[in-house]
């Protein structure tokens, strides 16, 4: 039971952080369907900066580093699907899957390449391990073991939704995915508003990425990129109805599922149900899709959303 | 006089967008290989591009291994084809993916648990994808989902289900966690196989690919549905006001498309050059069909020819030397080239704008005198 809870809190974090990026990117009017590689991008700097570290280190450090390297290649990455959507009114849904494509593929060669050089060229693996920097990400109050990648988690959720609610940028932003050539006419500047949108979704998504591969496992491959968690993000975000509140109950609810389809075997009485563990994984799918049919009459996506703004438009 | 200008003609500006990005890929490929390892850059890079020539000398090799890439594009060119064909309806269905892996599903269910003839194979796969795309606009018409979120939610589900279908005793080798051989009725027809060096992948999936890739070309140019479907991407509102009813437009749209991605699942694990493996991802096939559809200019026919090229520098990837390079990089690639196919509609805003200023200055010089 302990596991569970373990699991679904890790998970909500990962799902609360990338779905509050893809959140704040498409109210600033730009549909990030990128997330995944940003994902990808922000796990692999920041499990490079984990091993190279040495190992005398201390803590603060090594938490400090890894959050910072994997939030700094998130935000760089997120910059590819800015500069074409922005500047150049490329097709959103395009560029976010070529950067998905690309970060994967680039994650492969450059961690390939890192662990050929590091091992004097007897290792070709996409592999990285990282089991005694990710020690200090653990800390102790009482008896409750916490990670701190949760507790980072949390605070971005509450900072995000404070900012999101409360402060004029955020309005700013809203308003440019809603009416940009009407944010426009009261003097906001589209283009910056939207660059703001998704730099916020780099940055959360690259600290997303760095959780999901290392709050539960001690390794990772990276030819397989982060494996689906930034479309599951997605669901999430939509599901959230794009708002930061909701997108936290959406987050522990396909993290309740998803962790059940993992520890459901050690559960007694679940485990005696005639249910298979991928039944579990399904769940929330089909209940966002049900939900989302009784509920887009009126939905609340953002109106500008995916729409390249032209200035002249009106 | 405009028209007659070839750089104003919009075919031609597509193709020459796609011709560049694919340039600029390749640049920046080499730019990467020189970034890893300096000395054997030029050399990689060769390798990738002389590819399968590389056995030019033995001809039975060569057309082997050309054989192959041609199998291996099969698919991606399909999925291109469904993802553009619901385009031009204004829909984005990324919902392919999804409608690939139950094509998967109903392909190797029949081929390997009912052992079904082929053609019962195909027909099956075409089917249930279909149904898969037709809930998609079921969606999508009647209750207002975007097609592009129900297909991402669709996806994950097609997927599940695949694992618990396709991992069951029936379809699975449970010791080697793959899918069992297709049986014997179940196998694709050859085609041309004396031809390419006796490779046991020729089927007629390629001639299939072609036909319907030119039907689809057919369609959507010379149809009233194909203009229904057009005209309902435009404008929906206003194909309403024309007559047209774009509910059924939408969902037919989307029905054909999964049928298309369907198809191009059978016509891949049919072959046997696969076995399905349980996987926690949904196949990347209906994503790079996105960029394959996209390089191919969203024209059926170019998608033919971007899917050869996709696969082909893909494929180019093993025969880099591993010692300086790892196969991957043809990938990355690919990726940049994709990436930069999202600059085309910019390029061709600035060709046409010249073009206009051009044509300008011509006709108001011809005013003076």
């Amino acid at each position: 039971m302990i596991l569970l809870l373990q699991y679904t809190l890790i998970f909500s974090a990962v799902l609360i952080l990338v779905a509050l990026g893809g959140m704040f990117s498409e109210r600033s009017g730009i549909i990030n369907l990128g997330l995944e590689g940003i994902m990808v991008f922000g796990a692999m700097s920041g499990a490079i900066v984990m091993v190279l570290l040495p190992a005398g280190t201390s803590k603060f450090t090594i938490v400090f580093l890894t959050f910072l390297a994997s939030a700094a290649a998130g935000m760089i990455s997120s910059l590819l699907i800015a500069v074409a959507c922005i500047n150049f009114n490329a097709d959103q849904t395009l560029i976010g899957t070529a950067v998905n494509m690309l970060a994967t593929a680039a994650a492969t060669v450059i961690i390939k390449a890192f662990n050929t050089s590091r091992s004097n060229g007897t290792d070709f693996s996409a592999k990285l391990d990282y089991v005694m920097p990710q020690k200090a990400f653990i800390f102790n109050i009482g008896s409750l073991q916490l990670s701190w990648f949760v507790v980072v988690a949390l605070v971005l959720l509450v900072i995000a939704t404070v900012f999101f609610y409360k402060t004029k940028l955020a309005l700013r932003m809203r308003a440019c995915g809603e009416y940009p050539q009407a944010a426009n006419s009261v003097g906001i500047n589209v283009y910056a508003m939207r660059y703001c949108g998704v730099l916020m979704s780099g940055f959360l998504a690259g600290i997303g990425g760095i959780i999901y591969i290392a709050a539960a496992n001690s390794t990772w491959h990276f030819d397989y990129g982060v494996a689906g968690a930034g479309f599951l993000a997605l669901a999430v975000m939509i599901f959230g109805q794009w708002k930061p509140e909701r997108i936290a109950g959406a987050a522990i609810l396909f993290a309740v599922f998803r962790s059940l389809s993992n520890v459901y075997m050690g559960i007694d009485f679940l485990h005696t149900l005639p249910i298979s563990g991928t039944v579990y994984n399904i769940m929330p799918y089909v209940i966002s899709l049900l939900v989302l049919a009784f509920t887009s009459g009126n939905s609340r996506a953002p109106k500008a959303e995916g729409i390249p703004y032209d200035k002249g438009q009106r | 006089m405009n028209n007659k200008n070839l750089f104003g003609k919009p075919g031609f500006q597509t193709l020459l967008a796609s011709v560049l990005c694919a340039i600029f890929g390749i640049i920046l490929g080499l730019i990467i290989l020189l970034l890893m390892n300096p000395q054997h850059a030029f050399e990689g890079m060769y390798a990738i591009l002389r590819n399968f020539f590389k056995y030019s000398n033995n001809s039975t090799n060569l057309m082997y291994y050309m054989g192959s890439t041609l199998v291996k594009s099969v698919p991606v060119i399909l999925c291109a084809e469904a993802i553009l064909f619901a385009y031009k309806t204004g829909l984005f269905n990324i919902g392919a993916a999804g409608q690939y892996t139950v094509g998967i599903i109903a392909s190797l269910y029949t081929g390997i648990a009912l052992k079904w003839n082929w053609f019962l194979c195909i027909l099956a796969a075409v089917l249930a994808a279909a149904l898969w795309g037709f809930i998609c606009g079921f969606f999508k018409a009647y209750f207002n989902v975007n097609e592009v979120i129900a297909g991402i939610m669709l996806n994950w589900i097609a997927l599940y289900i695949c694992n618990i279908i396709l991992g069951s005793p029936v379809c699975m080798n449970q010791t080697k966690s793959e899918t069992y051989n297709v049986s014997a009725p179940s196998m694709l027809p050859g085609f041309l196989r004396g031809l390419f060096g006796n490779n046991n992948y020729m089927t007629i999936a390629i001639p299939i690919t072609i036909v319907v890739a030119i039907a689809i070309s057919f369609v959507i140019n010379k149809t009233t549905f194909g203009y229904e479907l057009k005209a309902t991407g435009h404008s929906k509102d206003a194909a309403k006001y024309a007559g047209m009813n774009a509910k059924r437009n939408i969902i037919l749209s989307l029905v054909i498309s999964g049928a298309i991605a369907g198809l191009a699942a059978s016509l891949y694990y049919l072959t046997g050059i696969e076995h399905y493996k349980i996987s926690s991802s949904v196949p990347q096939m209906g994503f790079s069909g996105i960029a394959v559809a996209f390089l191919g200019g969203l024209n059926p026919i170019g998608a033919i020819f971007a899917g050869l090229f996709v696969e082909y520098i893909t494929l180019g990837g093993q025969y880099l030397n591993t010692n300086y390079y790892n196969p991957q990089v043809a990938d990355l690639m690919i990726a940049i080239i994709i990436y930069l196919c999202g600059f085309v509609l910019f390029f061709k805003n600035i060709l046409n704008r010249r073009i206009i200023a051009k044509s300008r200055i011509s006709r108001e010089g011809g005013v003076m005198k």
